[in-house]
């Protein structure tokens, strides 16, 4: 059994930056929005190391990373994502915001998708991160899916299994730190990762050199795509989140349990 | 006011008939929403039986309760809950649907957004109508910034963030449910049961009223130069069996986990909190032996009052972000705690498998 598998994955602000909204005449962005370094949305990029080793292991395997992103942003990006695991680029050339609209940047995905040459769509796994992390939506993969007429799709997923038979065991994060356990007749599906039980492979510049063959021609034939706002924003703010914090040094392990107990049956 | 609007609260049935607190606090939003108005307020129920939830709705005021019932729907799976909501939604020409953003609905909503050629807006923390226009406040970039937008398209699908609304408490009411019809595609998935966490130890109550968060300290050498993860572990789980407080990790003890260290095993990428973790909404939070830096912070975010134990009084956790800092000694104060709250855990054996 091989599998054609396509990893829907954004780029974000790199976590470790304080971000800033500013409004803009159509709506919300983030101030310096193009300085701001960029790194692989972070739940999708989970999808992509799955997709890989799903891919290792099932012989005639593919692997595709479509990215809807700013061609100049993602390509910055794609110099360390494209040391991590082999994969071949679908870009789009549009805004990587978290205000845009999800369906509109499931329009241009699915579009994009449909378009791959050699696609089997009837081996195909859409994967993506279950939110992403300017969205944070849990959105756009379902229209994707809904787009290409796949209705068996999964959320919050953290194992995939394929059985002896080609048959799928998924399980999802549900309420509660528990997951919820089903089967699949198998591709096609769409499933949304969340963390996977995989760790980020270590950069191999040689597999980097290789994928960056491929990935500069796509990066140039990106196709630009228009998305529009959510919505119309009337904010869009950090609010203010200092709080007047009491420090208490001189108490006994005593008196502080004492304090805290109190304080949790209140 | 635009009274050519109607709003539908799409709600599953738990297993046992019952709505859950998040289908109730959906309740509360839509029949508000209907209120300010003056619309039309329809509830559609999704399960094997939905009398009982039925009643309630009407309730809450409900003019209308559309139903899907049948054994395929009470399983929570992509194609039959898509196939029901959307069939609900057709029936009740709603403009403005809502439910709760349940791991259930959560999956489903945007694609049937998609269904419909309407559009989504999910994790919606308040809704309001000024004027006849309705927009919602929701967090963008992770709970880093908190956006408010409205939307011309109709229908308009919401997922309500649980905890962000009063459950609906009100008494039950009388109404004839209309069953609408739905056509399924084959069906080509199953969901065939639940898992717990491989510990056996249940650690995450997003009901509780106290959420404690452990951080990389636990597991890091002490004044006597050596680690103590075991006595950690069982202050942390005593801490949690007596005061049935939901656990939340710092990505770097999370991290430790995953890494296949002997370090607390029933912390796992699920009790994570933080901007690539969850946030949580609970009432109280204690923090212990975490440190955080500024954007990493969010997973206080929904915690009403915050304490930390900290043996640094420059915790980033606590600096101008928790309301109380002990500088003391964790380990000291939870043995303490775990005393105090009538069970002193150090001298229970672990009970694994039971919680
Ligand atoms: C891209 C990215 C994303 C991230 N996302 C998240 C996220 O979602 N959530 C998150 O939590 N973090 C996140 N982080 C990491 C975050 O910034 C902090 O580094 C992390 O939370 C610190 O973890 P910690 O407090 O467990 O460990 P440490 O920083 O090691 O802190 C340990 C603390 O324990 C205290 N301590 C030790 N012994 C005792 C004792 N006996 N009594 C009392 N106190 C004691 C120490 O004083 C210290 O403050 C992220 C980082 C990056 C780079």
């Amino acid at each position: 059994m091989s599998y054609h598998i396509v990893v829907c994955a954004g780029i974000v602000p790199d976590p470790l930056q304080s971000l800033e909204p500013v409004m803009g005449p159509n709506g919300p962005g983030l101030k310096n929005e193009m300085m701001l370094p960029a790194v692989l949305d972070p739940w999708a990029g989970h999808a992509l190391f799955e997709a890989a080793h799903l891919a290792a292991g099932h012989a005639g395997s593919r692997v595709w990373l479509a990215s809807l992103a700013p061609k100049a942003k993602l390509q910055q990006v794609m110099m360390t994502v494209a040391q991590k695991v082999p994969f071949e680029l679908v870009a789009i050339d549009g805004p990587a915001s978290g205000f845009t609209d999800a369906a509109a940047a499931a329009a241009a995905l699915a579009d994009a998708i449909a378009a791959i040459p050699g696609l089997d769509r009837s081996k195909l796994l859409l994967f993506g991160g279950w939110e992403s992390a300017s969205r944070a939506a849990g959105a756009t993969l379902q229209m994707i899916g809904e787009r290409l007429a796949i209705t068996d799709q999964f959320q919050g997923v953290d194992s995939l299994t394929i059985r002896p038979d080609g048959t799928f065991e998924i399980l999802e994060r549900i309420e509660g730190g528990r997951h919820q356990v089903s089967t699949c007749a198998g591709a096609p599906a769409v499933l949304g990762w969340a963390t996977g039980h995989l760790h980020e492979p270590a950069n191999n510049p040689q597999l980097g050199m290789t994928n960056m063959r491929t990935l500069m021609p796509s990066l140039q034939k990106a196709r630009p795509a228009a998305v529009p706002m959510g919505g119309t924003f009337s904010a869009a703010a950090v609010p203010s989140q200092r709080r007047e914090t009491r420090v208490v040094k001189d108490l006994s392990p005593d008196a502080i349990a004492e304090e805290i107990v109190e304080w949790i049956r209140q | 006011m635009d009274s050519t609007v109607s709003i539908l609260v799409l709600a599953h049935v738990e297993p046992d008939g019952a709505l859950a607190r998040p289908a109730l606090e959906t309740f509360t939003a839509g029949a508000d929403l209907a209120k300010q108005l003056g619309a039309p307020f329809v509830v559609g129920l999704v399960g094997t039986d939905t009398a009982s939830a039925a009643s309630i709705a009407a309730g809450c005021g409900a003019a209308r309760v559309l139903m899907v019932n049948g054994a395929a729907f009470a399983q929570a799976r992509y194609a039959t809950d898509a196939a029901a909501a959307e069939a609900i939604a057709r029936a009740s020409g709603a403009e403005i649907i809502l439910a709760a953003g349940t791991s259930r609905w959560m999956r489903v909503l945007a694609g049937v957004a998609e269904r419909l050629g309407g559009c989504i807006d999910t994790h919606i923390t308040r809704v309001v109508a000024e004027s006849g226009t309705v927009s919602i406040a929701r967090w963008y970039y992770r709970q880093r910034i908190e956006g408010v937008t409205s939307r011309t398209a109709r229908p308009w699908i919401m997922a309500i963030e649980p905890g962000t609304h009063e459950a609906f408490a009100g008494a039950a009411g009388d109404v004839t449910a209309e069953p609408v019809a739905v056509s399924l595609p084959e069906l080509r998935s199953e969901v065939t049961g639940v898992r717990s966490p491989a510990s056996g130890e249940q650690t995450i109550r997003p009901d509780a009223a106290l959420l404690l968060v452990a951080g990389a300290g636990w597991t890091k050498k002490q004044a006597d130069g050596e680690t103590h993860v075991p006595e950690a572990e069982s202050l942390i789980l005593g801490c949690l069996r007596a005061s049935q407080a939901s656990l939340g990790g710092s990505k770097s003890l999370v991290d430790l986990s995953g890494e296949g260290q002997a370090v607390l095993p029933f912390m796992t990428h699920l009790n994570q909190i933080g901007q690539t973790g969850s946030s949580p909404r609970h009432r109280k939070g204690l923090a212990t032996c975490c440190h955080g830096e500024e954007p990493h912070v969010v997973g206080w975010r929904f915690i009403t009052e915050r304490r930390a134990v900290n043996l640094n009084a420059n915790c980033g956790w606590a600096q101008g972000k928790t309301d109380v800092l002990y500088v003391a000694d964790a380990f000291e104060v939870m043995r303490k705690v775990n005393e105090k709250l009538g069970k002193a855990s150090e001298d229970r054996p672990r009970e694994a498998g039971r919680s």
